[in-house]
This record gives C-alpha cells, sequence and structure tokens, in this order.
C-alpha cells in the first residue's frame, strides 16, 4: 500500500510518500520559519495564506521526483489536528478533495501520534508497548503507548513546553526564532560549572513538567550579568543542562514506575544532542532500550504522517467527505481501530 | 460544457453544476460548517447527474475576498480536485459572484457590492452588466477600505448588495447618496451558481489556470497583530488568532 502524507499543523508544509513494501519513497518540506522569525513567532494567518501556496507543488514535485503517478496512490493521510486551526484545515480540503478526486480513502491523522511513531520509520523500529517523550515546540508528554491508538499521558507540563522553554531562553539570549537549535549550538561553548539552574518539579514525586520557572530563571540571569558571548553561552549551557536533566529525571521516574523497558523520544527537541545523549546513558543503566527519530523527523515532517496514515487506513479506518480540522484533539481520545496492528509493526 | 463550481468565502456554503445552459446548485446557510459540507455538496450534484470529476472541462470557485477561512477552504478543495483530476480552474470574484446574483434577481445593471470585513472596513467592487451577455464586469478595481472611502462610482442609478450594506448603512448612504438607487442587505450571500455563470464565460475566454495557481485574493494584506511568541500556549490550549477569520 501506497500512502502520501500531508502536514500543515503549523509552520511547517510537508509532504512524503511511504510504501508498505518500500519504506519511505520520498519526502519534501518548505519551511516558513525564516518568514515567521521577522515577527518573533508564528503568525497563524501568514501560516495559513503560504500553505495553500506551498502545498499542492510540493506535492506535484514529490510525485515527479519519486516517479510516482496518481494511480500508484492507494491513500492520503493529513494532519487534522492539534495545531492551528487554520493551517490544518489547508492540509485537510487539499488532502481529503485529493483523495477523493484520486478515488482513494483519506484519513485524518494525529500531529502526536506521528511524531510518536516516527522512530518506526528507522531499520531498528521500537515494538509496543512502549514509554515516549515527547518533546516539541507544543508539547512536552510522557505517554504509555500499548499499541496503535492507545495511548496514556501519564506526565504532562503544567505551563510551557520544553521546545518552547528553548525558543523562549533563546530569545533573551538574542537568538532568532526558533532560537531551540541554535542555542544547544551555543551551550557547547559553555562552561559547565559558572551557572546552575533549577530541575522544576523532580524533588517531589510524579511525572509532570513545568520549565516557565526555567525561562524566568534565565531571564534573572541574563539581566543579572554582563552580556559577553561567554556569558550567553555559559546561560545556555546551564540552561539545556537543566532542561536536560529535568527530562532524564522524569523519564527515569516513569521507566521505573511503569516498568517498561522501550522509551521513544519524539517531537523537535528529541534532536537535542545532550538530551540523547544523557537519555541513552541512562536507558542502559536501566537495562532500556531507547529509540529516536531520523533527526530530519524530529520536527514536522510529512513522513511520520504518512507512516501513522499508513498503519490507520491498514486497519481500515476512512474520513468521510466531510472533513474537519481539530485545533484541540487529546492524544487518549483517539480510537483504537489498529489492535491487530500490535505485532505488525 | 461542464463545470462544477463552489463558493465558501461567506456564511454561507454553496456547490453548483453547470451543464451547458443548465444550472443546479445546493446552497446552505452555516456559518463554519464549509469544511463539512462542500465535498458532500459536490457528491451530490454528481450522482444526480450521473457524472463523474472527470467528466468536468472546468472547475471553478469564489475566490475572494471574504472570510479568510472560508476563502481558503474553496482554494484548498479546488486545488486538491484540479490537481488530482487534472482539470483547469476558473477563479471567480466573490463579489462579482454576488452583484451577478443581484442582476439576475433584479435586472439591475449598476452594481455595488459590500461584504463587511470588520475592522470598520469592507470588501467592495462597483459592476456594470455587459449588454450582450447578462454578465457583471469590475468597473475599477476591488477594494479594502473605510466606509467612508469607498471610491466613488459615475453619475448613474446604483444598487447596494451585501453584508457590507447592513453593517456601514450610514456611512455608505452619505457618501453615496446621489447616485445610489437602493441596495439590499444581509439576506445574500455569494452564490457558487454564479461562479459557474461567471466561470463559464471567463473560460472561453481563456482565463482558466492551473490547480496551483487557484490561489484566493484577500484584499487585505497587513494582517499582522502581535508577535505570536506563544503560539505554544495556543497551540496547546486550542485557541488561535484567527478564530475570527475576517
Ligand atoms: N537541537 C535542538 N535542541 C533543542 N530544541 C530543539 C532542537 N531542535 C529543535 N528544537 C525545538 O523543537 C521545537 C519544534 O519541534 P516540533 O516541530 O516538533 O514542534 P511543533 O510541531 O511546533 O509542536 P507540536 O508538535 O507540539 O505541535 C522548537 O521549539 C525547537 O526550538
Ligand atoms: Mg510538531
Amino acid at each position: 500500500m501506497r500512502v502520501l502524507g500531508i502536514e500543515t499543523s503549523c509552520d511547517e508544509s510537508a509532504v512524503a510518500i511511504y510504501d508498505s513494501e518500500q519504506g519511505l519513497l520520498g519526502h519534501d518540506l518548505y519551511s516558513q520559519a525564516g518568514m515567521h522569525a521577522q515577527y518573533g513567532g508564528v503568525v497563524p494567518e501568514l501560516a495559513s495564506r503560504d500553505h495553500v501556496r506551498k502545498l499542492v507543488p510540493l506535492i506535484k514535485q514529490l510525485l515527479e521526483r519519486t516517479a510516482t503517478c496518481a494511480a500508484e496512490i492507494d491513500g492520503v493521510a493529513y494532519t487534522a489536528g492539534p495545531g492551528l486551526v487554520g493551517a490544518l484545515l489547508v492540509g485537510a480540503s487539499v488532502g481529503r478533495s485529493l483523495a477523493w478526486s484520486w478515488n482513494v480513502p483519506a484519513v485524518a491523522v494525529h500531529h502526536l501520534e506521528g511524531h510518536i511513531l516516527a522512530p518506526m520509520l528507522e531499520q531498528n523500529r521500537p515494538a509496543f508497548p512502549f514509554l515516549a517523550l515527547l518533546v516539541s515546540g507544543g508539547h512536552t508528554q510522557l505517554i504509555r503507548a500499548d499499541g496503535v491508538g492507545r495511548y496514556r499521558i501519564i506526565g504532562d507540563t503544567l505551563d510551557d513546553s520544553a521546545g518552547e522553554a528553548f525558543d523562549k531562553t533563546a530569545k533573551l539570549l538574542g537568538l532568532s526564532y526558533p532560537g531551540g537549535p541554535e542555542l544547544a549550538r551555543l551551550a557547547e561553548q559553555g562552561n559547565q560549572s559558572r551557572f546552575r539552574f533549577p530541575r522544576p518539579m523532580t524533588n517531589r514525586p510524579g511525572l509532570d513538567f513545568s520549565f516557565s520557572g526555567l525561562k524566568t530563571f534565565a531571564a534573572n540571569t541574563v539581566r543579572e550579568q554582563d552580556d559577553d558571548p561567554q556569558t550567553r553561552a555559559d546561560i545556555a549551557h546551564a540552561f539545556q543542562q537543566a532542561v536536560v536533566e529535568t527530562l532524564v529525571i522524569k523519564c527515569r521516574r516513569a521507566l521505573q514506575q511503569t516498568g517498561l523497558t522501550r522509551l521513544v523520544v519524539a517531537g523537535g527537541v528529541s534532536a537535542n544532542r545532550q538530551l540523547r545523549i544523557r537519555l541513552r546513558e541512562t536507558a542502559t543503566q536501566l537495562g532500556s532500550e531507547v529509540f529516536y527519530p531520523g533527526m530530519e523527523f524530529c520536527t514536522d515532517n510529512g513522513a511520520m504522517i504518512a507512516y501513522a496514515g499508513w498503519l490507520r487506513l491498514k486497519a481500515g479506518e476512512q474520513e468521510p467527505l466531510a472533513f474537519a480540522a481539530k485545533a484541540r484533539w487529546p492524544l487518549n481520545a483517539l480510537a483504537n481501530n489498529t489492535d491487530e496492528q500490535l505485532t505488525g509493526c | 460544457m461542464k463545470i462544477l463550481a463552489i463558493e465558501t468565502s461567506s456564511e454561507a456554503c454553496s456547490a453548483a453544476l453547470l451543464i451547458n445552459d443548465e444550472i443546479r446548485q445546493r446552497y446552505q446557510f452555516a456559518p463554519q460548517k464549509h469544511a463539512e459540507l462542500i465535498l458532500p455538496m459536490l457528491e451530490s450534484l454528481l450522482a444526480e447527474a450521473q457524472l463523474s470529476l472527470n467528466a468536468m472541462d472546468a472547475l471553478a470557485f469564489g475566490r475572494g475576498p471574504g472570510a479568510f477561512t472560508g476563502v481558503r477552504i474553496a482554494s484548498g478543495v479546488i486545488q486538491g480536485l484540479a490537481f488530482g483530476a487534472d482539470l483547469p480552474v476558473v477563479p471567480v470574484s466573490s463579489l462579482a459572484a454576488l452583484a451577478q446574483q443581484l442582476h439576475r434577481e433584479t435586472g439591475e445593471t449598476q452594481l455595488l457590492a459590500a461584504f463587511d470585513a470588520r475592522m470598520k472596513e469592507l470588501y467592495w467592487g462597483a459592476y456594470e452588466v455587459d449588454a450582450d451577455h447578462q454578465l457583471v464586469r469590475l468597473v475599477g478595481d476591488e477594494v479594502v477600505c473605510l466606509p467612508e472611502q469607498v471610491p466613488l462610482p459615475t453619475a448613474g442609478a446604483w444598487h447596494g448588495v451585501g453584508s457590507g450594506w447592513c453593517a456601514y448603512a450610514a456611512a455608505l448612504n452619505e457618501r453615496l447618496a446621489p447616485r445610489l438607487s437602493g441596495w439590499m442587505g444581509d439576506e445574500r450571500y455569494p452564490r457558487a451558481e454564479e461562479v459557474a455563470q461567471l466561470a463559464l464565460s471567463r473560460f472561453k475566454k481563456g482565463l482558466a489556470v492551473s490547480a496551483e495557481h487557484a490561489l484566493p485574493v484577500y484584499l487585505r494584506d497587513n494582517v499582522v497583530r502581535q508577535p505570536q511568541s506563544d503560539i505554544a500556549q495556543e497551540k496547546r490550549e486550542g485557541n488561535t488568532a484567527i478564530k475570527k477569520p475576517l
């Protein structure tokens, strides 16, 4: 089965073709980050306007590049939420109508399910059940995944997400939006022992997070210190270390509490090198295995949507012609129609 | 000649199938329901006529101006269909579609179409009817502006139509008084039937475009309000700055 995946939930227009026999045939992405950077963040209306200009050209280009003809596509998957509703509606309108005109089924994919399943595009795929740490721009969650569509959120952030904390702190350090990756680069030059940031909510039981205090702590530190490149790097280092250690402590706790032996880390922040190193160490200590998406599939992409869509199409799911986009869509409200796939992926 | 058309730029949602001189339409006043209704409307039109999408000569859509989200649904749906079925697309002004509707109903030949654009402004277009074809033709440009600043039409007996006339009745009357013969406000919205009708003549003139050029015309381009640094929070909470998309 061959599935076209479409992702437009935020500021990336992305498409991919996944083939159940041959794997990922190709993917393309147009990032609007440069356009939004001048406003210090995503402007929803501009995001929607750009998606409607870029999406169909991306699809066309991908079909040409992968030498796929329309008749070879067996289904269309599009992100239907959660995300910016105007942006989502572009992917949903194009995806749903394209599927209809091709006379193939369409399926509405949950963006976060896409993120969580992204490591399954790699050679070494995690089997269910597993613990997922979802660390993205909008979310920081610990999720117990027992099968496709069977997710239970066991830890969540009370305020900012990890990616948001990265981006806001990066902004304080004068880096442009989205500053997460740049902050991580700057942190490499930082001095280990100059500053120590708190590890929020780690000295009490529970799996929830809170990152807004870290951002405030960073703001105060920036204000109190001289503004020179080394200080900025030192602050970046201390901040990153605090986020990473906090995530590591909660993952360790969650693995121990659930008895799960597989950890999946997904979402944009899972691209962070320090996080990957530290989580691997921890998993090894606990005798667990950790799985990551490929670097290009950490942030939003079409491949994860095509893959998640394939699983759901295979299970017989299908959207009616009446389509919708959902700004809110709790992950644990997802229908599970895919029980028989439990071992199949 | 067969054209399938949609119009979702206002609170109304409609689809129409033109086969030579006959047009069939599905129309519903249904705010926020366009995504739900539009493809089923198209499906039922095609089923009734026992035609497939591939049998069409062209697709058409109301390309705005209007509610941003609604206009984009029309554009997105039409791009998907046109790309998938390899059909040309005729974009039609939603203001022109409404002017055409009023002409058909009343026989008026000088029309001023206005949609409420919020933020004290309106979308505006002046149209005259071409006596040969009985089709409206834009005079000047379509604009977004304050009601006090709408372009003054030439002397004549102009007739207003659209939600903008309700929203700014006093200001428009004052500005246009000597040239105005009357207006009809809220109860009329642009419809796919007139989109199809106008598309037919544009198609014959070679004004169709390919799928990826079936793009919205917003008129309003200053849409950046505050820097959206709290986008992540918005995402978590599910509210976005485009809830009221005008
Ligand atoms: N190397 C990195 N280190 C830290 N943060 C990173 C790194 N790379 C990306 N990020 C962060 O990842 C986030 C983007 O991730 P992603 O694209 O998954 O989020 P999103 O799609 O906007 O949010 P969501 O999926 O929750 O709707 C940004 O906050 C970015 O700064
Ligand atoms: Mg994402």
